[in-house]
Formats: C-alpha cells, structure tokens, sequence
C-alpha cells in the first residue's frame, strides 16, 4: 500500500482530482466515508417519517375508546412496524451516519478502513427494509408481535410475513457487524500520529464501545431468529414445549441481545453529548477519564442485566435479587456521567444555540428516564409496572429525549460543518420548544396511565383513561409535525445554493480536528495526516 | 470458519443447555422431566406439613378433558405421595399428547421431585379414550422452611408433530 502511494506521488497524481462520480453512480458506488455517512442519516431520515406516521396512527386509534381508525389487526402490526423500524431502521443507521462522517475527520483519518464494505454494510439497509416494509401491502398480516417478536406469538402464530421479518433481521444484522468491524478497525488503526487514547473524543471512544457491543449480540440476535425460522419451517422445537423446548428460552435469547441493544443505542449519543457540551460552555469536558471508563462500565454490565426484562417469567429469589441489584449497579456509571455533564456546565459561559439546547433537552430529560427505569428495575414495583404504560414511557423518554435527541443536537451541531451553511437558528429553536413540548405532552401522562393500569399493545381501554389518552395523541402530533421544521432546515442545508457562510470552527468553543477542515470540508480529507499536538 | 461451526452448535445445544440451567438453578419453575431417585431412609419431617396444590391447563385448543382427581393435598418433607389426573381425548382422533410441568414458587421447584410422572414420556391416546394417569412425588427436606405451599401445574401439549418413536409409556395408567 506504501508503494502505491509513492507511485502516485511520482507520478504527479493528486487525489484532488478524484472528485466523486456524477449521477446516481456515485451513491450506488461510492465509497467515500462522508457519501455514506450522508446515505445512512437520509435513509435513517426518510425511516424516522415512515414509521412516524405510524406512531401517529396508534395515537390516533388512542384518542378515543373504541374504534377510532385501525382494527385491533391493524393496531398490532403499527405497533410492531413503528418499534422495529425506530430501532433498526432509525436510531442505529444515524447513529451509523454520524460515525461514519464524523470518526475519520476525528481522528484525522482519510477515510474508513474497509470502504467497500462500508458501502455494502449501507446498502444491506433500503433493501432489508423494503423487504420489511412490503410485508404491509402483501395478503395477509404483517408482522403483528410486537417489536419483541416473543415466541410463540412469532413461531406457531406468526403470521407468513414472520419469514420476511427474519430474513430482513438477518440483513439488518450483517449490516451492523460489518459496519461494527469497521468502526473497530478504524479507530485501532487510522489514528493520526499523536491522536492516542486518551486524546480521542468522546463520539469516538463510545461508538469504539458500542461497535464492540454490536459485535457481540448482532450475532445473537441472528441466532435467535435463524431458530424461530427453524421452529417454523424445519420441524425444530427450540421455542416449543411440545416437543421439549421452552418459550421462555426465546425470552432469554432475546433479552441478550436486547439490553445490550438500548446501549448501542444510546451510548453514540453519549459521545455526541458530552462533545457538544464543552463546546456552548466554553470549558473543556470535566472528568474525561471518568467519562471514558464510565462508557466501558456501562457497556460490560449491560451483558449481565438482561433477566430484568423478565422478572415474572417464574426466576427464583436469588436470580431476581441480584438481576435487580446489577440494574441498579448500572446508575453508577450513568450518574458519573450526568454529574460530569453538569460540573461540564458548572461556571462555564454558556450560549444557547439550537445544539446546545437539544443537548440540555436531553440531559434533563434522559434523567427523568433513568429514574423511571430506576423504579422499572425494582422487583416489587416491577411486577405492578411491567407490561404496562409506564415501560412505554420509560422507553420513550430514554430513545426519544434521549437517543434521537442526541442524533439532532448532532445533526444541527455538525450540520454547518457538513454543508457549510448555517442553519436558521430562529426556526431551530421553534424546532426544540415544539419538540420539548410535545414529547412531555405525549410521554408524562403515560406514566400516570401505567400507574392506573392501562396495559400496552392494546388499541382500545376503559374510560376512565381518555382524558389523558386525549393529551398523548395531541402532544404526539405536535411532535410529529414540528419535526416537518427540521425536514425544512436539514433540506434547505443541504441543497442551498446560496454562498456557505459557515466558517471552519463554526462554533466559537468548538476544539478538536474536524473543525480545522473547511466548511464544508473537500471530497477527501487528511490524506496526509495532521499532527496532534 | 470455527465461529459458524461454535454457533451452529451453540445454538443447536440451546435447549439442552437451558434445561440443565433451569434444573440446576430452579429457573422458570422446571423441576426436570426426568425420574428422581427416592431413598426410602430419608428422613420424614414431620414437624412440617406443606399443601401441594394441583392444577392444569390446556395448550391452545386441545380438546381434551383433563383435570386432576385431587384438586390439592398436604404433605411432609420426604414423604412421598401418589397423585391421579384424568384425561379424556374429545378430538375426535388418535392423538400423542405431552404433558410439561411447572412448579411455583420458583424457589421450591428444585425440591419437588417426581419418582415416575405421566410427564417423563409422550402419552398416546385412542380415539375417545380416558385414563387415570399417575405422578408419585416427595419434597426434599431441604427445602426452605418459608415454602408453605407449593403448586404444581400441568399443561398439556398437542404433541402429534413431535412424536417420538420410543415405546409407549403406560406404566401405572388406568385405562378407562
């Protein structure tokens, strides 16, 4: 590889000319981190619609008891389409599209390591989820169990589209491993001469955790669906007692995969914050070390938590006692790092751009999730909580204020990077107040319904629910259409043809060495590396 | 290479692997689907007495009658007892069926242990045919003094996709 790269020297070529392909080709082709990065976040875009239209129709069917609009059938299949797709089809490909601008330029790398697999490990996606998505408009249901697909209801009872669910999962899966092994690849090796360890930022060391995370239970997940499409079709009994397996088994697969899967999804996002904090403070972040071990600590306790998810499948007092004492263990790590975030804060000059105000949206807010899921971990109050309406808003306040926040207060932090126009900040905070306002609306009286009883997955309820039933759907809709604003200002961004106004540093505190590229940066970048001081 | 092989097979002992956990450890209220041995000197506590209770369920829509003939009874530590439950086949056809139990709580499900039980082996049943079948089970003395009561369930599983090809076990089954 050295030789090649002496031979283009000599040769008088510069990669300066290596400008992109015109036309479609350069998407379908390219290998470039920062056109890959930008396919991954408007795919993760264009799915954050779709399945936001499908919250929507599950709110609406909530405003009133009785049949508003969907059938019970119907209902079912919105919930799962709306979970699967926000988890794997939105939260984890922008997550993807962050490190896949971001990492390279972080670290002073020209680019990821493995290029051609990265533009394989994108484009696994549009057609997994086409695969998914079709299954809407095929006869017969679509899949109807619920994001959690718990055997039996996805083996004996699954409708014929659970094979299109499994073989799209399976996709799904090669994509994150493949782009997992990249991101690891990358960060072991691209580092620029003097970027150690301890250097990097933080986006970089969590998404360095969460790839290893990734690498660990994609393949359990795969596992676990090549299983039910056994018990399915090749006459196995994993999940069946019929023939000596065991449901409950299903639950413990899956749940190994699962809670490892909210840290993939929210520890990306760790990073994002704790860069954007320092940057509107004006300090550097307090407690990096602390904040890096932190990261880890999460990451490896996350591996030994999973049976709180199952407390009520029938576990012996011991197993339930240290499953609900391991949980608890995990508000260490979590509470060092919301305490850094504020001593971040403390005494620092702060500004209050659109980034920053995402960023303290989500730092209040992913609190008051961590405390619900407090209450969640709990045995005792778990077995009045569980299955109810306060899971659907713990879960929401820790992926919508907390993950897909983070994901926005990335995308307007970066964006005049990535574009080199500055956003409307008018129009950003409209944005954020809209968007704090109807998340609360939508997701605070869940809780309240889940303390009176009101079980999730369910498309009609009593009547002394619907006044606060009522305050979700209107607070969701103002949520769903207040994100049209950033539809608006992420397009007009992106394909503005005014003169770029942003400057390299963009933002007067900002430190690291992605701001010391132009605005937006050249098609190729840090082809010699830069010296880290 | 070696991972696909290590996942195949990790995936394949699964089951296995799970049961012996759950047996192990009590999880999931398994006590095991196969024979304790009973020592016949094993001391009997009298000073406890625990109230097993009976109860079942059919899978699905299995059309089966079955029910136990004593809805519950009282027992002492390392005493050993024999309980009947009655099933009738109302399918209309021949049919194997299996029986899975489960203990709650979970913690007195490794103490609760079943010398011969209807539940070892897939049961086949004739058209239309009833039969009283039997469960001998003591609980170990081990067991914690906070244990009470202790319930033990049966479901019953349509097992006609699974049949195994081992000899039918009718060994202390009434035939009606």
């Amino acid at each position: 590889m050295s030789n090649a790269i002496a031979h283009e020297h000599e040769t008088g070529h510069h990669d300066d000319h290596h400008g992109p392909e015109p036309g479609i080709k350069r998407w379908l082709f390219t290998t470039n981190h920062k056109d890959i990065g930008t396919l991954y976040l408007f795919f993760s875009l264009i799915m954050f619609f779709v399945s936001g239209v499908m919250a929507l129709m599950i709110r609406a069917e909530l405003f009133e008891p009785g049949k508003v609009l969907l059938d019970p059938e119907h209902f079912n299949q919105m919930t799962t389409m709306h979970g699967l797709i926000m988890v794997f089809g939105v939260i984890m490909p922008a997550m993807a599209g962050l490190a896949n601008w971001l990492i390279p330029m972080m670290i002073g790398a020209p680019d990821m390591a493995l290029p051609r697999l990265n533009n394989w490990s994108f484009w696994l996606l549009p057609f997994a989820f086409t695969l998914l998505i079709s299954t809407m408009f095929t006869g017969g249901p679509a899949p109807d169990f619920g994001w959690t697909f718990y055997a039996p209801l996805s083996t004996i009872y699954g409708p014929n589209s659970t094979d299109f669910f499994i073989f799209s999962i399976h996709m799904m899966g090669a994509s994150s491993i493949m782009a997992a092994l990249n991101i690891i690849v990358t960060i072991f090796n691209m580092r620029a001469p003097g970027m150690t360890w301890m250097k990097m930022p933080l986006f970089v060391w969590s998404w360095l955790v969460t790839a290893f995370l990734l690498l660990a239970v994609m393949p359990v997940l795969a596992g676990c669906v090549t299983m039910m499409l056994m018990d399915r079709h090749f006459h196995t009994s994993f999940f069946n007692a019929a023939g000596g397996g065991d449901p409950i088994l299903f639950q413990h697969v899956f749940w190994f995969f699962g809670h490892p899967e909210v840290y993939i999804l929210i520890l990306p996002g760790f990073g994002v914050i704790s860069d954007i904090l320092p940057t509107f403070a004006r300090k550097p972040l307090f407690g990096y070390r602390f904040m890096v071990y932190a990261t880890a600590l999460i990451a490896i306790l996350g591996f030994i938590v999973w049976m709180h998810h199952m407390f009520t499948t029938g576990a012996p007092i011991a197993a339930q006692l240290y499953f609900m004492y391991a949980t608890m263990l995990i508000a260490v790590p979590t509470g060092i790092k919301v305490f850094n975030w504020v001593a971040t804060l403390f005494k620092g000059s702060i500004t209050f751009e659109t980034p920053m105000l995402f960023a303290l949206g989500f730092l209040v807010m992913f609190t008051i999730g961590g405390f619900s899921g407090l209450m969640l971990a709990l045995v005792p109050s778990d077995y009045q909580y569980r299955d109810s309406y306060f899971v659907v808003a713990h879960f929401h306040y820790v992926l919508v204020s907390g993950s897909l926040f983070t994901i926005i207060a990335a995308v307007y932090y970066w964006l005049p990077k990535w574009t080199g126009h500055m956003y409307s900040e008018t129009l950003g905070r409209w944005h954020f107040w809209l968007s704090v306002i109807g998340m609360n609306l939508t997701f605070l009286p869940m809780h309240f319904l889940g303390l009176a009883g009101m079980p999730r997955r369910i498309p009609d309820y009593p009547l002394q629910y619907t006044d606060f039933n009522q305050l979700c759907t209107v607070g969701a809709f103002i949520f769903g259409f207040a994100q049209l604003i950033f539809l608006y200002i992420v397009l007009k961004a992106a394909w503005s043809k005014a003169k770029k106004t942003a400057t390299d540093q963009v933002w007067e505190g900002a430190q690291g060495l992605e701001w010391t590229l132009s605005s937006p940066p050249p098609y190729h970048t840090f082809e010699t590396p830069p010296v880290v001081p | 290479m070696c991972g696909v092989f290590f996942m195949f097979v990790f995936c394949y002992m699964m089951v296995p692997l799970f049961n012996i956990m759950c047996k192990q450890f009590g999880l999931n209220g398994k006590s095991g689907a196969s024979a304790s041995v009973f020592d016949p000197h094993m001391q009997v506590d009298y000073s406890r007495t625990i109230k097993v209770t009976f109860t079942t369920t059919l899978h699905g829509a299995l059309k089966f009658k079955f029910i136990p003939l004593q809805r519950h009874l009282e027992i002492h530590p390392g005493e050993r007892k024999l309980v009947y439950f009655f099933s009738e086949n109302q399918t209309g056809r021949e049919l194997t069926v299996q029986a899975v139990p489960s203990i709650t709580p979970s913690d007195a499900a490794r103490f609760l242990k079943k010398t011969e039980c209807f539940c070892f082996t897939q049961q086949y049943f004739f058209k239309g045919e009833k039969a009283d079948m039997p469960v001998y089970f003591f609980i170990d003395p081990g067991v914690s003094r906070d244990i009470k009561e202790v319930t033990l369930s049966y479901t019953l599983f349509d097992a006609s996709g699974f049949v195994k090809g081992q000899a039918r076990y009718t060994k202390g089954r009434i035939d009606l």
